[in-house]
């Protein structure tokens, strides 16, 4: 469940109007708006990357305003995706886990999960700069599911891709959702997307509340 | 139909485009080569040994080759926090630090080892208050048995206070370079800032770091003015290359000042060459 609570945000000239909008547990949201409107900027609060000026956000329940990211429990997958530059792709995929002191047991039946689920086995050892786009989003997306996190966060998950390894992923996006139970929210500024993925759609700036 | 033409005035003019950046380029390049040459021809094999066979300057070389080193070392120590900082945070007084990190680069040599000098020798400011006051040589000499002035830890310390601000520099635009997203996504997986910047910024600095010590060892190699105020040039003590060069220069013993000025020739060369060996390696 992802709660946000009369969100502003001021960065510069830049202020975001108050914003509130619920998803429940286990919902697709996706959150549209032009370019502009601060979506990412939305993203990055609910994270905790991005200092709030005044609201609260809640994640199952829980007031996580003024909690650091790494408390919140939510997988963000930034628009750049920002992979980590010097580790390959199973230790961008078990970085989390690792940072947790995952025993090495779970670590590779999680890892093995996400490949699986991810289609990324062949993939394992490779750097993640020689990845293709469609290859590098997996990857992103796996390591921000790797913990499973109560919240998903996906900022233009689909933007860089061509139209058929779109479609793919707007299904892969849409059955990870299904398999894990993961509350996702997905910003885009495309209404296809909208209409194949969303459960609710959350609209900026003039703010609709769920309708599910 | 318009018949087409080849313009030859371009390629005239693209010509003397070359010869113009080549030549300015060249005169430089040509500058530096010409002082190699001159110190080689200057000096002969049997000369240099002889020079280089000397007891003291056998003592220089040591001490210079350590020095340089552990000033290159806590040079990048503190380097590397303090390009972080500059380069992730923006806080009140980001500029005046910013500013300060500069000051040992564009200050006179001299003024540098000057100001060390009082630093250490003048007593405290309000600190004879209490007693007669502090003195901070005094301190260290006397209650810490750890004489800096006029001793070795003076040379490292004025060799220090000049590549540490080169190295900040360096590591501030390695820094830079490096985009901070991954950072953020680390600690939104459950690592701490401080894990962040172990397990994702530092790694992707490795080279910027050996580009930083680099810097920093050439700097503290060629450091001369503070070093002779402050440390002095007491032979088998406190004297460096850079001094012996213009302590034999200054009794008139021309051979032996080019004879060291080319073994520090060679040893710049040879650390440069090193290094950016072992980043090439790093990065492959």
């Amino acid at each position: 469940m992802i709660e946000v609570q009369n969100l502003t945000v001021r960065q510069g000239s830049f202020t975001l109007p108050k914003v509130s909008f619920r998803v429940e547990r286990g919902q697709y949201a996706v959150l549209m708006g032009k370019s502009g409107t601060g979506k990412t900027t939305i993203l990055e609060a609910i994270c905790g990357l991005r200092k709030i000026s005044g609201g609260n956000i809640q994640i199952d329940d829980v007031d996580v305003t003024n909690w650091s990211p790494a408390d919140r429990n939510a997988g963000y997958m930034p628009q750049d995706l920002a992979l980590f530059p010097t580790l390959n792709v199973r230790e961008n995929l078990e970085f989390a886990l690792d940072i947790r002191w995952t025993s090495r047991k779970k670590r590779d039946e999680r890892v093995a999960f996400l490949a699986n689920m991810l289609g990324l086995e062949h993939l394992l050892k490779r750097r993640v700069q020689g990845l293709s786009g469609g290859e590098a989003q997996r990857v992103a997306l796996g390591r921000a599911l790797s913990f499973e996190p109560s919240a998903l966060l996906l900022d233009e998950p689909l933007s860089a891709l061509d139209a058929i390894t779109r479609s793919t992923s707007q299904k892969l996006l849409k059955d990870i959702n299904h398999q894990t139970g993961v509350t996702v929210l997905h910003v885009t500024h495309s209404q296809d997307e909208a209409d194949a993925l969303a459960d609710v759609c959350i609209r900026l700036p003039e703010i609709t509340p769920p309708k599910s | 139909m318009k018949t087409l033409r080849q313009n030859h005035a371009r390629q005239v003019r693209d010509g003397i485009f070359f010869l113009v950046m080549g030549g300015l380029s060249s005169s430089f390049i040509a500058l530096i080569i010409l002082l190699l040459i001159a110190d080689f021809t200057f000096t002969s094999i049997a000369e240099f040994r002889t020079a280089l066979s000397k007891p003291e300057i056998q003592a220089a070389f040591r001490l210079t080759m350590a020095s340089c080193t552990v000033a290159a070392i806590m040079s990048v120590w503190v380097a590397v926090p303090l390009g972080y900082i500059l380069s992730r945070y923006r806080f009140f007084g980001h500029r005046l630090i910013d500013t300060i990190v500069d000051i040992p680069i564009v200050l006179p040599p001299l003024v540098l080892g000057l100001s060390l000098l009082i630093l250490f020798h003048q007593p405290f400011p309000f600190s004879n208050w209490i007693g007669k006051g502090f003195v901070l040589d005094e301190f260290l000499r006397e209650t810490l048995h750890f004489p800096v002035s006029y001793s070795w830890p003076a040379v490292i310390l004025a060799q220090f206070t000049v590549s540490c601000a080169f190295a900040v520099r360096t590591m501030r635009v390695t820094f830079d370079q490096i985009d901070s997203r991954a950072e953020d996504v680390a600690r939104t997986l459950g690592c701490s800032r401080a894990g962040a910047f172990l397990r994702i910024a530092l790694p992707q600095a490795t080279r910027g770091m050996i580009t930083a010590g680099t810097i920093a060892w050439a700097r503290a190699l060629g450091e001369f003015g503070p070093i002779l105020v402050f440390a002095g040039s007491t032979r088998f003590r406190t004297e460096v290359l850079s001094t012996t060069v213009f302590l034999e220069l200054s009794v008139g013993q021309l051979d032996a000042a080019v004879a060291v000025s080319l073994l520090m020739v060679a040893m710049a060369v040879i650390v440069l060459v090193l290094l950016r060996a072992i980043g090439a390696g790093l990065n492959g």
